[in-house]
């Protein structure tokens, strides 16, 4: 690891100040990624500030409708929450899946989505249920967040301060894990609402994108069975050691269908 | 350039002057010569290194040292009662013969009294799932198995 300076802020004020100061500085949530990347020399940030002591990036709250999620709010705290278990049980039930329990015990939402890892759960989940990514300076609408391998729209100077998730009729996730990772090879978050189904397909492309012709059968037909002959185009998809394009373009029919299913169950 | 670090670890104020890009880890076995917390990948995968930080179990290789700062720490050092008298996890482990070369074995017993704490009347399934952050290259986890659920008990009477 490279060496850098620390700085554990207590404001998001003082985080402004912090990164002001520091022009390449990274945030650290949680770390799980960060910390890895780190030790691997991937990422060789002047500055960390640290955001575990800012009161205002935690907790849960499930009011009018919506449920919000503090940024540093840890995976194992959203799993667990009754709350969420009541309101969106998908979510809850995304969360206990997430690499593994001492990951879950130290890892963040706000990390997770602010690192856009392709093979990530909560993406799906912020995508899937149409979130709004609240930040210390904007909202943005989780369709305008992910732009790419490891890009979200947040600006240099921007953090995530909570995720807004407005409650669906049902909704549900699937993933096929890779066993070595835990990371999804493929996770689908299907979401019936109001306004429409939306489907978001994680771990299949650079970044989680949505499935819009499952989404047209899904609004008609709300069942495993309407989606099991859709199978996206295998071009553009990921192809690594663990999975080549085509493989992953199935799964994603797979786990659509499972996700179907499990969202008719909660 | 280094930076004060205040933390309790197993119950005793510590105080000392680390470079943040020190590791959790590092600092407990090589500051504090701590050496039952083991580094086994190094890649944040198997689960050697797992500690309690404030009571949450988590893997101290993917931690800096400075993100533990005032917080409580316990190692496998800091289970047992002060009489030397093992942990009901470890007496648990001992009498199943939940490990063979041991390696693994300080993080599996912080997991599993954890795990053991966070729900009562595990099942065997939610054992292993639990188990999922901690690799054994020996045992095939049987006993391993064995060892958390009877080690829960224990700990619940």
């Amino acid at each position: 690891m490279y060496t850098f300076d620390y700085a554990r802020p207590e404001s998001l004020k003082d985080v402004a100040t912090a990164l002001r100061k520091q022009g390449e500085a990274k945030l650290l949530a949680g770390g799980q990624s960060l910390v890895q990347a780190l030790r691997l020399r991937l990422a060789h940030p002047p500055a960390l500030v640290d955001l575990q002591a800012i009161p205002e990036l935690r907790g849960i709250a499930v009011a009018n409708n919506v449920v919000s999620v503090g940024a540093m709010t840890r995976h194992a705290e959203v799993a667990a929450s009754r709350e969420i278990q009541r309101a969106i049980p998908a979510l809850a039930k995304l969360a206990a899946g997430i690499g593994d329990r001492q990951v879950r015990n130290q890892g963040t939402i706000g990390g997770s989505l602010a690192n856009a890892d392709p093979g990530a759960d909560y993406p799906a989940a912020v995508l899937g249920l149409g979130a709004n990514i609240v930040t210390n300076k904007r909202e943005i609408p989780a369709d305008k967040f992910f732009l790419g391998l490891f890009e979200t729209a947040l600006k240099p100077g921007e953090l995530i301060v909570r995720v807004d998730f407005p409650l669906p009729l049902r909704a549900g996730y699937a993933k096929f894990r890779n066993p070595a990772s835990r990371f999804a090879l493929v996770g689908v978050f299907v979401c019936d609402t109001t306004s429409g189904v939306r489907v978001a397909v994680t771990g299949a492309g650079p970044c989680v994108f949505r499935a819009k012709r499952m989404e047209k059968v899904l609004a008609k037909d709300f069942t495993p069975q309407a989606v099991e002959k859709i199978v996206l185009p295998a071009e553009g998809l990921n192809t690594d050691i663990h999975a080549q394009a085509d493989y992953r373009a199935h799964l994603v029919t797979v786990m659509a269908q499972r996700a179907v299913e499990a969202a008719a169950k909660l | 350039m280094t930076t004060p670090l205040a933390l309790k670890v197993n119950g005793n104020a510590v105080s000392v002057q680390v470079e943040p890009r020190t590791l959790l880890v590092q600092l407990l076995r090589e500051t504090l010569r701590l050496t039952g917390t083991h580094v086994g990948c190094d890649t944040g995968q198997c689960g050697a290194c797992t500690v309690h930080l404030d009571g949450r179990a988590v893997k101290s290789c993917t931690m800096l040292a400075v993100q533990a700062a005032g917080c409580e720490i316990t190692t496998i050092e800091g289970v047992a009662a002060p009489s030397g008298d093992l942990h009901p996890m470890q007496a648990a482990f001992k009498e199943h013969h939940g490990l063979q070369c041991g390696f693994c074995t300080p993080g599996m017993v912080m997991n599993a009294i954890d795990l053991a704490r966070s729900k009562a009347d595990l099942s065997e399934a939610e054992v292993r799932g639990g188990l999922d952050g901690n690799l054994c290259r020996c045992t095939g986890y049987q006993n391993i198995v064995k060892a958390v659920l009877a080690g829960a008990a224990a700990m619940r009477s």
